[in-house]
């Protein structure tokens, strides 16, 4: 083909694809522009349409959705918090150890164990939600954050990233010298092996924290009173709240609330985060 | 006396089942009893009447029949199934597109660790929040209505049209997914060996030529991959219709999903119909399930 | 080695320990099982719910010992501003605790419920002493053993509940003729319009002219014409006149096979607003959206709205107004400061209030004894004072507004010239209320009510949206019905 022809296709090719990316980055980012800037509008600024622009009611809205008696958000924002990072500490731990157990040792059930934890990878919990509910009110766990907590030991796919990532980072060699040295299995797994863990544990404490947070279905099934509740739980109750209560700064301040944190520690970490997701798939 | 070496392993084997302990410990309290539960209830009639509960009588495979012949099931689980393809099929195109463009070493895409950034932060946003500000968004007097009227149209209620409703049902699962099935593929195509790509090449290949012959089949297992852990989330899918139509399943019902459905009946504490849906929706995942197991170890054989 | 034998041994115990508590719990019921679903609740006279061996309590008789936390459970703080502001008998050892779970999502009942059916083995202080309900689905609760007998369990007598409005009685009513609840509200439902557009549409704005126009059904609708004409809507939209249908029902909603019955009133409400919303004289609005709320606010072209009492001065006239009420200022707050908050701000004075083409209710908060409470004594006296007493009654209608439970102090208030509400421009809305609720009838209630009033509007806003056709309307209020209440039938 004629080199200036070439040149002039790849040219328009390459405009396509640009025009394709900022064509998409704009339609993720839009409703975010928009959130933030009305959440930064008071109520009657919003109702009356539009705005590209900021507003100046920020503080004022985070003040009044902070004190909304229905509404009990700071609570829900340190409930949310704190059954993602449990989730996330229990899943990641005991996912490595488990892992632990596949990779090291030999004994009879250990490819049971292996094909058995791969099974139930994909069953989502809502099929045996009916059952989990009435478990859990018979143990009188319910309206408690245990059940939201406890049940992350047992993270099938946590497990299988685990897992992977051994089998490409943790020599066998490095186990039994240890060994030899004297220490014990137990130390061996805390001081020696969860070092090495470290990136795949930070990747998946990410996952596992997000997850957790976002969580709506079980949490929304399991919790009674307002002061346990977690954020997704607030933004249902506003959703079909009564319009009196409806002061469209304090939904968008909510959304906000709920959304950006997330979105802040996804900037910094962006990194390590989608590499993570890629990691996961590809097996060396 | 046993030697060193045979004690040494016997106990080292123990171990390993006492790593295992948590997991399974675990597990059989949290996952397993509920899903044996779960089924049991399904067998059951049982609910509730104002405060006097019916029940629970044994009435076998009753609650089956009358889930999937005298409800809307097939109604709603043909809603999840339309809104999960409309969502689904750009998904996974604009992605493989994504992810060849991300790779190919002759476009280098400029800023591309920006725009990877960007695709993917709709994955990590709470559903709920999400949908609740496309709600206030795209109510009849929110931002977008405003410019639509401000342009000189008519006010479009999306929420009251069965297009409307559903369509940003599907955009919203669009925007949430499309980034994470990008990555996905592209740490595929990464890992396709670049001799197969040079050999390609140096045949005359030409770009179109090269992705329908040679990448796609090289990454035919992330894509079955994506496919059914996509179909899984599909049939899950619950958080954005429920907080979008507030429960009510949109125009007609036509945006009620089988879970929505099921937290219906969860919430008007109706355990026979409840249970006989869950073991349907668990029969539907795990099939789908084994399949990704089989793609999985297929994987790892390789 | 026997170490993790012993560990291992241990894990494997609790896990059978659990296994064996999930087989017991799964087949034992909580409740025992109902058979006549026509009655649901009292079944078993052994089941007698009655907590106080003394329900007639001589002062010179040692009463049995009072619990010292009074638990109330309600939805939202409306009682609880009451009981503050004007309830002194509390005793100085007794902790009063309000717990409010908001009713979205049926929320507020699933909770209530859940700790009603555990009060027997809750702790003396947790138990629920008091609770509200509203009427859609009082009888729920009313015709329960969870809810106890005013005037044998609790020990109120007739004199003092003589002066309450009977409606209000009618309603926890339970079918043994019990009374079951009490309330401090009577709200019967007016319909509100704007004077500006009346005087525009019908050349006048004083409430005797308007009601003539408005005194039937058929004269409603010549009004709706007459107003389409001009220009102007006559509803916000579809649910605006349901309960004015609805509380004129001649048969309630399930009859005595639990067949769902559609009574000709309801069809009637179906046809109006498709007639209403196909004609344009609606905005297509429902209940409480954005649109039905600035509908009455001074952007709105709508002639009226059918309104209740507490959503006259709680409602309306927020959505009234171009600038809200700044914090802590209310009808209940500082005259003054509502004054000057209020006084030509948005449309505020632009209404007037008539009966409307029929009478109804609306809504309402009753308050029910739990049974098995700790506190009977003190539950007797909020009662009583709350709402028995004429001037605590007179006196929170001054105050808030609020059309009270006394037909005795209702009427006083009514035949007073002084008392004018400056939201409606100077009239006295009372007097008109007196006279509305006086034709309220009751009768027809039945305990699926809330979720098939809901139910139908839910359904057949897609019919007058155009969206779907009215079997397929139809169809989907069964569907939903049935799902709510899984003992019901479809005819």
């Amino acid at each position: 083909m004629d080199l200036q022809k070439e040149m002039r296709l790849r040219r328009l090719n390459k405009f396509f694809v640009y025009l394709v990316l900022v064509l998409l980055t704009l339609i993720c980012l839009f409703p975010f522009y928009l959130l933030i800037v009305n959440s930064s509008r008071a109520h009657s600024e919003v109702q009356k349409g539009f705005s590209a622009t900021f507003g100046s009611f920020f503080l004022p809205n985070l003040r009044n959705v902070m004190s909304n008696k229905e509404l009990p958000v700071l609570k829900g924002i340190v409930n949310s918090f704190v059954i993602a990072g449990s989730s996330a500490v229990l899943a990641t731990y005991f996912s490595t150890l488990t892992a632990f157990s596949v990779y090291v040792y030999e004994y009879k059930l250990k490819k049971f164990v292996f094909t058995f934890i791969l099974l139930i990878m994909m069953i989502p919990n809502q099929v045996y939600a009916l059952g989990f509910i009435r478990w859990m009110n018979q143990l009188g766990l319910m309206d408690s954050h245990l059940p939201l907590i406890i049940p992350s030991v047992a993270s099938p796919i946590v497990f299988y990233f685990m897992l992977s990532y051994m089998q490409s980072n943790l020599p066998l060699a490095m186990i039994e010298a240890a060994r030899i040295d004297g220490a014990s299995e137990f130390r061996i797994f805390n001081q020696m092996v969860l070092p090495i863990m470290k990136p795949a544990i930070a990747v998946q404490a990410i996952f596992t924290f997000v997850g957790s947070w976002n969580n709506y279905f079980i949490p929304s099934l399991i919790i009674r009173s307002a002061d346990k509740k977690t954020l997704p739980i607030l933004i249902a109750q506003l959703r079909s709240a009564d319009y009196l209560k409806f002061d469209m700064g304090q939904v968008y301040m909510l959304i906000f609330l709920a959304i950006i944190p997330i979105l802040v520690i996804y900037i910094f970490l962006s990194k390590y985060i989608v590499r993570g997701v890629a990691m996961g798939s590809v097996k060396e | 006396m046993k030697s060193l070496k045979q004690r040494k392993s016997i106990s080292y084997s123990k171990w390993g089942y006492v790593f295992l302990l948590p997991f399974f410990s675990v597990f059989i309290v949290f996952t397993l009893i509920p899903l044996v539960s779960t089924i049991y209830y399904s067998f059951f009639e049982n609910y509730m009447s104002g405060l006097t509960q019916i029940g629970p009588t044994f009435v076998g495979l009753d609650n089956y029949k009358t889930i999937l012949f005298e409800t809307d099931l097939p109604k709603y689980a043909w809603n999840t199934f339309f809104i999960w393809i409309l969502g689904f099929i750009p998904q996974i195109l604009i992605s493989l597109l994504l992810a060849v463009w991300f790779t190919s070493k002759r476009l280098d895409i400029k800023f591309s660790s920006f725009f990877k950034t960007v695709i993917y932060m709709p994955n990590l946003i709470m559903a709920a929040a999400f949908s609740m500000l496309f709600f206030a968004l795209f109510s009849d007097v929110g931002p977008v209505n405003n410019i639509i009227v401000s342009l000189g149209f008519e006010r479009f209620s999306f929420m009251e049209s069965v297009g409307g409703n559903r369509g940003l049902i599907v955009l919203m699962n669009f925007l949430l997914w499309f980034g994470n099935t990008t990555i996905l593929i592209m740490a595929g195509v990464m890992g396709i060996d670049d001799s197969i790509l040079e050999a390609a090449q140096i045949d005359g290949a030409g770009p179109w030529k090269t992705f329908w012959h040679v990448t796609l089949p090289s990454i035919k297992p992330i894509l079955v991959y994506v496919l059914i852990t996509s179909m899984i989330g599909g049939i899950q899918m619950f958080d954005v219709p429920q907080i979008f139509t507030n429960g009510r399943g949109g125009p007609n019902r036509t945006s009620m999903t089988l879970i929505m459905y099921l937290n219906n009946h969860l919430f008007s504490k109706n355990y026979g119909l409840a249970g006989a849906l869950s073991v349907i929706l668990l029969i539907a995942t795990a099939i789908l399930s084994f399949v990704v197991y089989r793609n999985l170890t297929e994987k790892e054989a390789k | 080695m026997s170490k993790f034998k012993r560990i291992f041994a241990l894990m494997l115990a609790l896990i059978m320990v659990f296994t064996f508590a999930a087989c017991n719990g799964v087949d034992d019921p909580d409740e025992p099982v109902v058979t006549d679903p026509a009655d649901p609740g009292v079944t078993d006279p052994a089941d007698d719910p009655d907590p106080d061996p003394d329900p007639d309590p001589d002062p010179d008789v040692p009463a049995v010992e009072q619990g010292k936390v009074l638990n109330v459970w309600g939805w939202n703080d409306e009682f609880k501003g009451l009981f503050e502001a004007y309830f002194e008998g509390v005793p100085d050892d007794v902790e009063v605790n309000f717990t409010l779970t908001p009713s979205d999502d049926n929320a507020y009942q699933n909770a209530l419920d859940e700790a009603l059916l555990s009060q027997e083995t809750a702790a003396d202080d947790d138990k629920i002493d008091l609770f509200l309900v509203e009427a859609d689905y009082a009888l729920k609760y009313v015709n329960s053993p969870y809810t106890l007998d005013i005037i044998n369990d609790v020990g109120l007598t007739q004199e003092d509940i003589a002066g309450q409005y009977t409606y209000t009685q009618e309603i926890v009513t339970d079918s043994n003729g019990a009374i079951k609840g009490t309330s401090w509200q009577a709200t019967p439902g007016l319909f509100a319009y704007r004077r500006s557009i009346a005087k525009d549409v019908l050349g006048t704005d004083d409430p005797a002219a308007v009601q003539e126009a408005l005194s039937t059904w058929d004269k409603f609708y010549e009004v709706a014409e007459q107003a389409n004409e001009k220009g102007y809507k006559m509803l916000s939209g579809y649910d605006d006149s349901y309960r004015t249908f609805s509380n004129n029902v001649s048969s309630p909603w399930v009859d005595e096979d639990m067949n769902i019955v559609i009574d000709d009133n309801i069809q009637a409400w179906i046809e109006q607003t498709k007639d209403f919303s196909d004609k344009g004289y609606n905005n297509g609005t429902s209940l409480w959206d954005d649109q039905w709320a600035s509908d009455q606010g001074p952007e709105g072209d709508v002639f009226g709205f059918f309104y209740s009492t507490w959503g006259i001065n709680f409602t309306l006239l927020g959505n009234a107004l171009e600038t809200p009420l700044p914090d802590g200022v209310s009808a209940t707050g500082d005259p003054d400061a509502f004054k000057e908050a209020t006084e030509g701000n948005g449309i505020f004075g632009d209404y007037g209030v008539v009966e409307g083409p029929q009478n109804y209710y609306w809504g309402g908060s009753w308050l029910c004894a739990a049974t098995g409470t700790d506190n009977v004594e003190l539950v007797r006296d909020i009662m009583k004072t709350m709402t028995c007493d004429p001037e605590v009654l007179q006196t929170i209608t001054k105050d808030t507004q609020d059309f009270t439970n006394n037909v005795e102090a209702m009427e006083e208030l009514a035949a007073d010239d002084d008392f004018a509400s400056a939201f409606l421009g100077g009239q006295n809305h009372i007097a008109l209320f007196t006279e509305s609720a006086k034709g309220i009838d009751m009768s027809n209630i039945s305990p699926y009510d809330q979720g098939l009033n809901e139910g139908i509007q839910t359904a057949f806003k897609d019919y007058f949206n155009g969206n779907v056709d009215y079997d397929t309307a139809l169809d989907n209020f069964y569907t939903a019905a049935i799902e709510k209440y899984p003992d019901l039938k479809r005819p």
